[in-house]
């Protein structure tokens, strides 16, 4: 029997180590003995402390988070694997228990080889061993396997450790590129090697020992100035002694030790002591450099990133940022704008990406428009995507051809998008829905219509159109439709109040007895629903009163209530007390979703702490006020 | 309603081994748990869609079983063709004499019963490869397959929120499923290729399908169009 689906199996083994060092009948016969396992988000492929499988894995599609337990049994990630990255490779080199949890971060298409089919490849191909054997070592990178580490990275010239859980607490990443000279040599002499090397710093040995370091700065302090001249040895200006430590230095004491001494380097020695061989240099910059969950670095990797793979791994780069900003806690405002941005530079890079992908350019100018969350800059996590595109107007022969166009764009972009982590919209509120694709006269028309003829689905659109923000392309298109929006809602009373009868439709989520009111069936049967209960009816009430106050340009709910606090200051406090109860639900669903992995959306109450649950309410209550207010306000001119 | 009871078993009686072994799978009942029932997924080629005209170029099959499918239990075979459609080689590839290793119909329906046994099948617009499967069964005066069926193409829908927005009625094809669910499509129009997607479809559509309880056989067929 002829068995294509293992060829196509093969196929992609042959894209990755080790599978790539074997030949395509080896990969066939390998191919054809393996199990396709699918998971959702957050199962668990083996634990801790159970037995090894027979198996070892290869990510064919989605994440795998490998996590060790530590003192306190909370799990802590030590790795992510991705697409092509092969995992649990203990049972191949030993017999004992796993010593890592393996938990999908997302959905994931996994394949299972055989241990039985594969060792024999392993045994006879070095290289496939070897591959292996580091990848191993790099997978359960933990404190016992540090002498392992050491063994197998000796040779390389930079160490980066890729680990990405908490940053401080990492090894320090010793940057090997260093030079060293002896005391004798000539400033000049030693200026020029470290010109010609490209480094900051110089390292004085005798008997390969440190002595004293030289840096930038001392050039520039004392050279320069002319204090001392160029030909004079090096010992005449180095700085000694030399701090030294051992390769087990986190990056947390390095940071301290540089501030206690006011240098920035630190050299490495076999011992930690300057009296032992030099091993390498650590400098402030390199700490920082190496950092890469720092939003500048991440910014410049998104501008620069190449493939849709890689803008994928920046986005769990940011996620991780994320989870350190909440722990610190640092102000949401402040989390919500880098997050932001680092999103919405993600969407622009990877719509740029596509116009290069479609072999001609735009035919005429285009905007792209973000919706909903990330519209009012209120996504944190991977959310829904909610999009939109408006093109200049073209002559109506050219209509369907330039429409075609941007489609196809925007399939691509969406695609891209969805393979990065945004879910598709459900309900198709898509740039690639030929509904949402369109030229501004026709989305003039289109808002025109949601807004005369307003039933419960034009509400719900206008809800969602209202709140757009560009992402990408011609400013004067956007702005073209806040100034047609504010146009046609003029002196439109029965619209805004329509809006405000959907902006009551959620009521104040506590019951009479102030207990929270829960899902009362489905599947999240007794889970509390902070978007609809909470975070929606703070959204459609700020939305509500900021279009009834004509003001352009603003799409986030604190900051629209931060205005409305301005133009009315009689209600002044109510609408600081929302301001500041829209940025506290967003937080707290941001840290559920860390937390559960998902979109944070429900909440199960038995996880809230006595004080988690106080701030709610007050949340909650002045979410019941603010409807007070637009139930006066507007119904009464309903009636009029 | 005795008679025809009797009827049928002496129908029975008169079937080939084959079809009598596929026959008795069935005593067994099948267990409740998602994780414990056999699924065969399978797709068929044919020669066009006149189920009296046309005939079946290709099975493909994988089984999927606790959420894993067994690549080394896959199942295929291409059919030896009296009938030629030039239009549909087109489509899937399949030319009337290229190498492959092709069998008569009887015997490729031998195999597919041997095969699935009592699985539970699933394909995507099922109602047509079973129609096509049953043509063939009868023009060898077999009766149709007992098996229960799951259309992954209904199973989809169901998944979809309710909403004005998006038009119900829609049908989804393959394709259109793959590209919402990011799955490749080298190889579609295989039909070892699309019973593979259509697995991997089925196994996502199993994480999707959310009831309060674990999931359960019964769960699934209670989904209709």
């Amino acid at each position: 029997m002829t068995n294509s689906i293992a060829s196509r199996i093969a196929d992609f083994l042959s894209n990755y180590p080790p599978f790539s060092l074997l030949n395509t009948s080896q990969l066939e016969l390998i191919a054809g003995e393996i199990k396709v396992m699918y998971f959702e988000q957050g199962q668990t492929i083996f634990s801790k402390d159970e037995k090894v499988h027979d198996y070892f894995y290869i990510v064919q599609k989605g994440a795998v988070d490998l996590q060790k337990t530590d003192q306190n049994q909370e799990p802590e990630t030590i790795d992510k694997c991705d697409e092509g990255d092969v995992f649990g490779l203990r049972p191949l080199f030993a017999k004992e228990n796993y010593q890592i949890n393996a938990i999908t971060d997302e959905e994931s298409v996994i394949y299972a080889i055989p241990l039985n089919v594969f060792k024999p490849y392993a045994i006879s191909n070095p290289y496939v061993g070897n591959f292996l054997m580091e990848s191993f070592a790099s997978n359960t990178r933990n404190p016992y396997s540090n002498e392992q580490k050491g063994k197998l990275f000796a040779d390389e010239e930079d160490i980066v450790l890729k680990r990405e859980a908490l940053f401080e607490l990492q090894p320090i990443p010793i940057i090997k590129k260093m030079v060293t000279v002896s005391p004798e040599t000539s400033i000049q002499k030693s200026a020029i090697l470290m010109s010609n090397r490209k480094v900051g710093s110089v390292v004085v040995v005798e008997d390969e020992k440190p002595v004293g370091i030289v840096t930038d700065v001392d050039f520039r302090k004392v050279v320069a100035t002319g204090k001392i001249q160029i030909n004079s040895p090096i010992s005449e200006v180095m700085n000694s002694p030399v701090i030294c430590y051992s390769k087990g230095l986190t990056i947390a004491q390095a940071q301290l030790t540089m501030m206690k001494h006011n240098i920035n380097h630190i050299c490495i020695t076999k011992d930690g002591t300057p009296n032992t061989k030099v091993k390498g240099i650590v400098s402030e910059h390199d700490i920082i450099v190496s950092q890469g969950n720092n939003p500048a670095v991440l910014m410049k990797a998104i501008n620069r990133a190449g493939s849709t793979k890689k803008l994928k791994r920046i986005r769990n780069k940011i996620m991780i940022l994320l989870n350190g900003y909440l722990k610190s806690n640092i102000p949401v405002t402040h989390i919500s704008n880098i997050i932001f941005e680092l999103n919405d530079a993600t969407i622009k890079r990877t719509i740029q990406r596509c116009i290069e992908k479609m072999g001609s350019p735009p035919p005429v100018k285009f905007a792209w428009m973000s919706l909903g969350s990330q519209g009012r800059k209120e996504q944190l996590l991977h959310t829904d995507q909610d999009n939109a595109l408006i093109f200049e107007d073209v002559p109506e022969e050219k209509l369907e051809e330039t429409r075609a166009y941007f489609i196809k764009l925007a399939t691509k972009v969406t695609k891209r998008l969805n393979i990065i982590g945004y879910e598709f919209c459900p309900a198709e509120m898509m740039a690639r829905n030929p509904k949402y694709c369109l030229s501004i006269s026709e989305w003039k028309d289109q808002f025109s219509e949601w807004v005369t003829t307003s039933g419960q689905d034009e509400i719900l659109l206008c809800q969602i159109f209202f709140d757009f923000d560009i992402s990408y392309g011609e400013v004067k298109l956007t702005n073209a439709i806040s100034d047609h929006i504010f146009d046609i809602l003029k002196g439109n009373k029965n619209f805004l109040n329509r809006l405000a009868a959907q902006a009551l439709r959620n009521p104040s989520p506590l019951g009479f007895f102030r207990q929270f009111l829960v899902e009362q069936d489905g599947e999240k049967k007794d889970l509390f629903d902070i978007k609809k209960r909470g975070i929606m009816p703070l959204t459609d009430a700020g939305r509500l009163l900021i279009l009834e106050h004509r003001v352009k340009n603003i799409s986030n709910t604190s900051e629209r209530f931060e205005k409305l606090a301005q133009l009315e200051p009689n209600n002044k406090e109510i609408y600081q007390a929302c301001a500041y109860s829209s940025r506290a639900l967003i937080k707290f669903r941001t840290k559920q979703g860390l937390k559960h992995k998902d979109n944070g959306r429900f909440i199960n109450l038995e996880d809230l702490s006595k004080e988690d649950k106080i701030k709610l309410k007050r949340c909650f209550k002045t979410i019941k006020e603010i409807q007070e207010l637009i139930k006066v306000r507007f119904e009464a001119t309903y009636y009029l | 309603m005795i008679g025809k009871w009797f009827k049928k078993n002496k129908v029975q009686e008169d079937l080939p081994n084959y079809w009598q072994n596929y026959s008795k799978s069935f005593e067994e009942k099948l267990p409740e748990e998602i994780t414990r029932i056999r699924f065969i997924v399978f797709d068929t080629e044919t020669t066009g869609f006149d189920f009296k005209q046309d005939r079946i170029l290709s099975i493909g099959a994988v089984r999927v079983e606790n959420r894993s499918i067994e690549i080394n239990d896959n199942f295929e075979v291409f059919l030896e063709q009296t009938k030629f459609n030039p239009e549909t080689v087109k489509i899937h590839g399949i030319i009337q004499n290229e190498k492959f290793e092709k069998i008569s119909e009887l015997e490729a329906l031998k195999k597919f019963l041997n095969y699935i046994q009592n699985s539970v099948l699933v394909a995507h617009h099922a109602g047509f490869d079973l129609k096509m499967i049953n043509k063939a069964l009868s023009r060898h005066a077999l009766p149709k397959l007992k098996n229960k069926v799951l259309d992954t193409a209904v199973l989809y829908k169901s998944t979809r929120i309710i909403t004005n927005l998006i038009d119900r009625e829609k049908v989804y094809s393959l394709d259109e499923i793959a590209e919402a669910y990011n799955i490749d499509l080298t190889d579609r129009h295989t039909a070892s290729g699309d019973a593979y997607i259509t697995a991997i479809i089925f196994l996502k559509l199993l994480g999707r399908i959310k009831q309060k309880k674990p999931l359960t056989l019964r769960d699934l067929f209670k989904i209709k169009n």
